[in-house]
């Protein structure tokens, strides 16, 4: 973590490979990005990233495999907020994800998981053969998506 | 299809059917569909709700549908993924999906994905209806 006004709170849990206790270990990242001042618009980008890695490490890495368990690791300050998360899968090769944004895979499934996690984070690597994600969100960074919404034309 | 008794006014709802993840209400033409779940996250739920979608097409001939996602703060790429069956499903029976009244976080998404260029997108609900 970077330099900060504030402490950092840190989180270290090792869960089964079950996505719905995977997903509930966000709401205490969530209170603490609010106590920390962070706004809802990074907390849900920092949620949806969070939701998209953990089904990804226990459906696509684990397995859902009760013999497999999941590592992850919040920590949380004012300016920075960084998650890692580590399966027990045989890993995967990110750069092997093929864009869902082209035309010709737009109405496909999968790869959207992954873009989300990028587009909703400051920066994001893996490690140990595709096991491990590391997603950093800065508080500077506001950016997201695309700029080029126009409803109700 | 089971046929509701049109009720005067608006909306007509179509009472007797009956779903876990949605609520359908007929406006003329078009299914006006408003989710149960705050958050559509659950692998369970999000396929119970792409099997009630479904339904929606195939079995009830409901081939317009604006979907309302007033009340929704979050959903994830699998319930992405059972909307874009759904559009699909949609167009193969000649009609259309529309979406409505999504949170600005949720637009942020389908923006990112380019999900924006699949599916028509109004702020309101009355905005949407009046897009088909």
């Amino acid at each position: 973590m970077g330099a900060s006004s504030t402490p950092a709170w840190r989180l270290h849990r090792t869960i089964p490979s079950d996505t719905e206790v995977g997903s509930r270990l966000i709401d205490d990242l969530s209170m603490q990005m609010r106590e920390h001042g962070w706004d809802e618009r990074q907390i849900f980008q920092v949620q949806l990233a969070y939701e998209e890695a953990i089904v990804n490490a226990i459906r696509h890495g684990n397995r859902y495999s009760p013999e497999k368990t999941v590592e992850v690791v919040f920590i949380c300050n004012s300016q920075q907020v960084r998650i890692e998360i580590t399966d027990q899968g045989c890993g995967f090769d990110p750069g092997a994800v093929p864009d869902p944004t082209s035309d010709e895979r737009l109405e496909n499934p999968g790869g959207r998981g992954v873009l989300m996690i990028r587009e909703c984070m400051s920066d994001v690597s893996y490690g140990k053969g595709g096991c491990q994600l590391t997603m950093v969100k800065d508080r500077s960074d506001l950016s997201i998506g695309h700029d080029d919404d126009q409803d109700d034309e | 299809m089971t046929q509701s008794c049109k009720i005067p006014g608006f909306p007509r709802t179509s009472e007797m059917q009956h779903y876990n993840r949605i609520v359908v209400n007929q406006h003329d033409e078009v299914a006006i569909v408003r989710f149960v779940d705050r958050r559509i996250v659950d692998d369970q739920n999000i396929q119970e709700l792409g099997e009630e979608l479904n339904r929606l097409v195939e079995q009830e001939g409901r081939r317009l549908l604006l979907l309302n996602f007033e009340g929704v703060d979050f959903m994830s790429s699998a319930a992405l993924n059972v909307l874009i069956k759904l559009q699909q499903k949609a167009k193969a029976h000649g009609g259309s999906v529309r979406i409505c009244s999504l949170r600005p976080e949720i637009r942020e998404v389908f923006s990112m994905t380019r999900l924006d260029r699949m599916f028509d997108i109004r702020t309101t609900e009355v905005a949407g209806l009046a897009a088909f």
